[in-house]
């Protein structure tokens, strides 16, 4: 299935008969050749705006395949099971309990204590206790399956978290109830979890060197609001630039990415307004949306016949109950959405929202820096114009390797916001050697430093994640997102692989992130690989490799079609497996 | 008999019906029809479907406006155009061009300009960077942010300590973390915004107590106890909570923590303390306001406090018992889903911690001086200083509101244009006046900062303040008739 000259495709191949077995491809399945996926896939949401891209758009979520799905909700079921029986046995002490517990006074006094009688004498009518603190079920969860595996989060590193980052060795006696540090350290892991698009995460260089002359001068604190007495020169200096490096008339930076959207679409909008939000949203803009009162609709994910729908409905029948029309609607998405590794389908989000008057807030968390051929992110991968879109938000955390975000926008709206963003009145302003990482490394994504550098990064990353890509999808692995996302999603789907993948790979030497419910849907279990421009060839290649030999280990080439590697490179039998039609 | 008479009819009826004419029978049954027909058929019409056509849609679409996605600001909106403050915040302040001597931020202990803490921080830089390039689950978690929860924890006297990123987003996601819907939480009136929005986002239910008015809380507290009687079942399941702050932002005021934790025991409520002014501030060692009432800190079930103000780094913290804390590592949103701390900002505030530790000495020292600026700005015709004399951020209030908030407003801001020609910066609190639950009266907030070297000529300014600004009255002798408060006299004033 080739997609038209300048159209796209999105497609979900379903199976046509046949099984796997623990994820290996047997005979009939469907090929991907043009004609057979053609009649046998199920086209999702191809649209009929082709013409509004002028790049391919090319992004696949390729189906779990049904005997994965099964054996994944059965493997919950044995997980949940044994969680029960493990509760039961903590419940009349057989099990040892590792977990902290409430304080004695506070604790819900049960009658069998009798050692607590005495101080309930005191009180001569049986009085209310303190209600716990927790649901008995909202801990299930973390108790019995997320402590199981909990060694792959929360790894504490000690250097920069560059292409390649120290870890700190941590070993847990009591079944990961609580880690102690061996004082070892784990030198050279390939770092392929941290949001270092650029590689701007550094302790040597002109960043560095910049940051460390401000930190000098400035002190690192500000102890006070923008509003009041905590708006430097630097803050101006770093507003101006972000205001010339998106291309739009102003922007306002804030002390937090996480807030930066939860606090400020709450001035934006309120009662009366509609939010139109992506059902992947990340928490922040969630949080955001319900702060803000104003009514939620929620359109699936990249769906713009979903989104189409709801808008149109909602100009047509107004708000409900009253009547009345909305006030505006504003439509909620991202760039590239950082568990799935797509890219919003921008061009037909713009059409969309011109077509029926709604204004556009476009989170560039992970695309800034990391998409588009300068480095500006989503609207200049699709060669838009950032006049389009209303509110251009997006984080210095990732591709500058700092902290913080920004909001950019007309003139009018950010003078609004100057004076009306909860950030600006009430939270402390960002620290000014944090502001001058985040100007330099600006600048030099601008080419303004009068190197190449910036852009030969950019460059790097796209190249990076395409090969990255590329490969994974010919070891036969389901990989989700764009083919120009640089994160790569891998699907592991069942729980017992999520622990498995991780460790193994830190066994290898590679820092992965991998992630399962509740930041995903419960069968949907993925690794995810992020990718940076510091990483070499070489660095991608020993990641591939052992990815590879992980993959056979755990069986995780789930993948029903299969890439032929292309001519330019040599020949791989790992990769390459031909399969029947 | 009975039956026999039955059984008879019946019989008679049959025959009838043998024996009554066709045209009878066919009468009857249409009316028999005609009466299930009128039983099963719906009297009136429906409205006609209210479909509308496609064209109709259209025109619905083409025909909606709307509104302006924000409002025009007014040029002359007060917190349009910032001061701009070029260099370091530190005592020593150049706003808008102009050196000042800065009575407006919250750098309490003077850490800011420290050279041991930049030199912290600039070891830091030079190790790890700036950014964490993630957030704390996903290789965001440096050595430096856990030797900072350590020495938190251990600094505070707690099991546990969490940090946050950012100062405004600790409490934030600390109460919707425990608290969630159908919850209740006592929240005192002149409770910050950073507390309103965590509420918010608990959409827990909140019951307002006038502020510092233990009187009113019990009364709430007693109220809710009868309601719970009522319902039991649900009482129990029904989590309290009571979010006070140590130390006032809105106010300058100390919360009475003795009453509250009796409270707390005697109606099973959890209290959720903001100590964002007072950590580092009040209390002997500086550990806030559990330490200056000498109340156990594990009778308050969590302290929240943020590091931008005392400790004159970024972000906030949390601490307490595990069983509380630990939770939020999961479910503290603004801690699973933000970036890390950048490592400097962490190395910053541990060095500032080391300080404070070292000298517990300043914190008496802040006091003093506390006490002294304080009474210094006693009786100053015109204006009035609220809050608690050990408070260094001081609240000075109109003595009489001029009846409008704008009106108010513009002349805090002409005696802060005034201080600042006399090279004192002060600020106006700031506050979004359509969003705060309980808007506090315009106020001017000043920041009092203890440190040594500058503490002469800290306390020549504030004499210089009160002399020359406060009490204008004092030199030109024109105020001096005019009665304490006059306004007119102030305005008269500020316009020269």
């Amino acid at each position: 299935m080739r997609p038209g000259p300048g159209g796209c495709c999105c497609r979900r191949t379903v199976r046509a008969n046949g099984c796997v077995a623990n994820g290996e491809v047997r005979n009939g399945y469907v090929r991907t050749s043009a004609a057979a996926a053609a009649a046998a896939s199920q086209i999702h949401h191809v649209t009929q705006n082709g013409g509004l891209y002028k790049r391919p758009f090319n992004e696949a979520f390729e189906e779990t395949p049904m005997l994965v799905a099964v054996l994944t909700y059965v493997g919950y079921g044995v997980l949940t099971l044994f969680g029960y029986l493990r509760d039961f046995l903590r419940h009349w002490r057989i099990e040892k309990c590792h977990h902290a517990t409430e304080r004695e006074e506070q604790k819900k006094k049960k009658k069998k204590k009798k050692k607590k009688e005495t101080k309930k004498k005191k009180k001569k009518k049986r009085e209310m206790d303190f209600v716990s603190l927790y649901q008995d079920f909202e801990n299930f969860y973390t108790r019995n399956l997320y402590m199981r595996i909990r060694d792959n989060w929360n790894r504490p590193i000690c250097s920069v978290p560059g292409a390649r980052v120290d870890i700190m060795e941590r070993q847990s006696y009591d079944y990961n109830w609580s880690f102690k540090y061996t004082g070892n350290i784990i030198k050279g892991v390939i770092n392929m979890g941290s949001y270092n698009y650029l590689g701007f995460a550094r302790n040597t260089g002109s960043c560095q060197e910049a940051a460390a002359k401000i930190l000098e001068e400035y002190g690192v604190g500000v102890c006070s609001t923008r509003q009041e007495i905590g708006n430097l020169d630097k803050h101006e200096e770093l507003e101006e630039l972000v205001a010339r490096f998106l291309g739009v008339e102003a922007a306002m930076a804030y002390g937090m990415g996480f807030a930066t959207n939860s606090m400020n679409i709450p001035a934006l909008v309120g009662k009366g307004c509609l939010i139109l939000s992506d059902e992947l949203n990340h928490a922040s803009l969630v949080l955001g949306a319900r702060l803000s009162g104003a009514t939620i609709r929620i359109f699936k994910h990249n769906n713009m016949q979903s989104l189409e729908k709801l808008l149109k409905d909602a100009i047509v029948y107004g708000q409900p109950r009253t009547r009345r029309p909305w006030k505006k609607i504003l439509i909620l998405v991202e760039g590239i959405y950082s568990m799935e590794g797509s890219i919003v389908r921008l061009p037909e989000v713009i059409a969309l929202k011109k077509k029926y008057k709604a204004y556009l807030y476009l989170d560039e968390a992970h695309s800034i820096g990391a998409l588009g051929p300068t480095g500006r992110g989503v609207v200049d991968y699709f060669g838009l114009d950032p006049e389009d879109v209303d509110v251009m938000m997006g984080t210095f955390t990732k591709s500058f390797g700092a902290s913080g975000g920004y909001i950019g926008g007309k003139k009018e709206l950010i003078d609004y916001l100057r004076t009306h963003s909860h950030s600006a009145v009430y939270a402390t302003s960002l620290s000014p050697p944090v502001v001058e990482q985040i100007i330099t490394s600006m600048k030099c994504i601008m080419g303004q430093d009068g190197t190449s550098l910036g852009k030969e990064c950019v460059q790097q990353l796209a190249e990076n994640t395409r090969y990255f890509r590329r490969r994974l999808k010919e070891m036969g692995f389901i990989i989700y997102g764009n083919e120009d996302s640089p994160v790569v999603p891998l699907m592991l789907y069942m729980p017992a692989k999520i622990g498995a993948f991780g460790r193994e790979m830190l066994k290898r030497n590679i820092g992965v992130v991998v992630v399962g419910f509740p930041a995903t849907p419960i069968i949907e279990s993925r690794a995810r690989f992020c990718l940076s421009a510091a990483h070499t060839k070489e660095i991608l290649d020993t990641a591939l490799k052992e990815i590879d030999e992980v993959g056979d280990l755990l069986q995780l080439k789930y993948s029903r079609h299969r890439l032929v590697p292309l001519l330019d490179r040599p020949f791989d039998e790992t990769t390459y497996e031909e399969t029947e039609d | 008999m009975a039956t026999a008479t039955e059984q008879w009819v019946l019989v008679e009826m049959v025959q009838a019906l043998y024996e009554a004419p066709a045209y009878h029978l066919i009468l009857e049954g249409i009316l028999i029809l005609w009466i299930i027909r009128l039983l099963f058929s719906k009297t009136y019409k429906l409205q006609e479907r209210s479909d509308l056509t496609v064209k109709e849609k259209e025109e619905l679409i083409e025909e909606w406006q709307p509104e302006p996605l924000v409002p025009p600001v007014p040029k002359d909106h007060p917190a349009l155009n910032y001061n701009i403050v070029s260099g370091p915040p530190s005592h020593k302040i150049v706003v808008n061009g102009k050196e000042c001597i800065n009575f407006a931020s919250f750098n309490f202990l003077g850490l800011l300009d420290n050279p041991r803490v930049k030199a912290a921080a600039l070891a830091s830089l030079k190790k790890y960077g700036v950014g964490t390039c993630g957030p704390r689950g996903f290789y965001g978690t440096f050595d430096v942010h856990l030797d900072l929860e350590d020495r938190l924890a251990k600094f505070m006297k707690t099991e546990e300590a969490i940090i946050y990123s950012y100062g405004f987003a600790t409490i934030a996601s600390a109460i919707p973390a425990y608290s969630k819907r159908g919850d209740i939480v006592f929240v005192d009136r002149a409770a910050c915004f950073a507390i309103q929005k965590g509420l918010q986002a608990s959409r827990s239910d909140i019951k307002l107590f006038k502020h510092n008015d233990m009187a009113d809380l019990e009364r709430l507290l007693k109220e809710q106890e009868i309601e719970d009687q009522k319902n039991p079942r649900k009482a129990r399941v029904t989590r309290r909570f009571i979010v006070v702050e140590g130390l006032y932002m809105n106010t300058g005021t100390i919360c009475p923590l003795p009453e509250l934790v009796k409270l707390k025991y005697k109606y099973k409520a959890r209290i959720f303390l903001e100590e964002s002014l007072s950590f580092g501030v009040l209390g002997e060692h500086g550990r806030g306001v559990t330490e200056h009432y000498g109340i156990n800190i594990d009778d308050i079930d969590l302290i929240s406090a943020n590091m931008e103000n005392a400790l004159a780094s970024i972000g906030g913290f949390c601490c307490g018992r595990s069983f509380v804390i630990d939770h939020q590592r999961l479910s503290g949103q603004g801690y699973c889903f933000s970036a890390s701390l950048p490592p400097l900002l962490a190395a910053a505030a541990i060095e500032a911690l080391n300080i404070m530790e070292e000298n517990p000495g300043i914190f008496a020292v802040l006091k003093e001086k506390c006490r002294q600026i304080h009474k210094a700005l006693q009786g100053i015709s015109g204006l009035k200083v609220v809050g608690e004399s050990l408070s260094p951020a001081f609240h000075l209030q109109l003595e009489e509101s001029t009846g409008s908030r704008e009106q108010d407003v513009r002349l805090l801001q002409e005696i802060v244009d005034q201080c600042m020609n006399r090279s004192i910066a002060l600020t106006q609190a700031r506050y979004l006046e359509k969003e705060e639950k309980c808007l506090p009266p315009p106020r001017v907030v000043s920041g009092l900062e203890t440190s040594r070297f500058i503490w002469e000529c800290r306390l020549e300014a504030a004499e210089e303040l009160e002399k020359r600004v406060l009490r204008p009255g004092a030199k030109s002798g024109r105020l001096q008739e005019s009665p304490p408060g006059s306004l007119n006299a102030l305005l008269a004033w500020s316009a020269r």
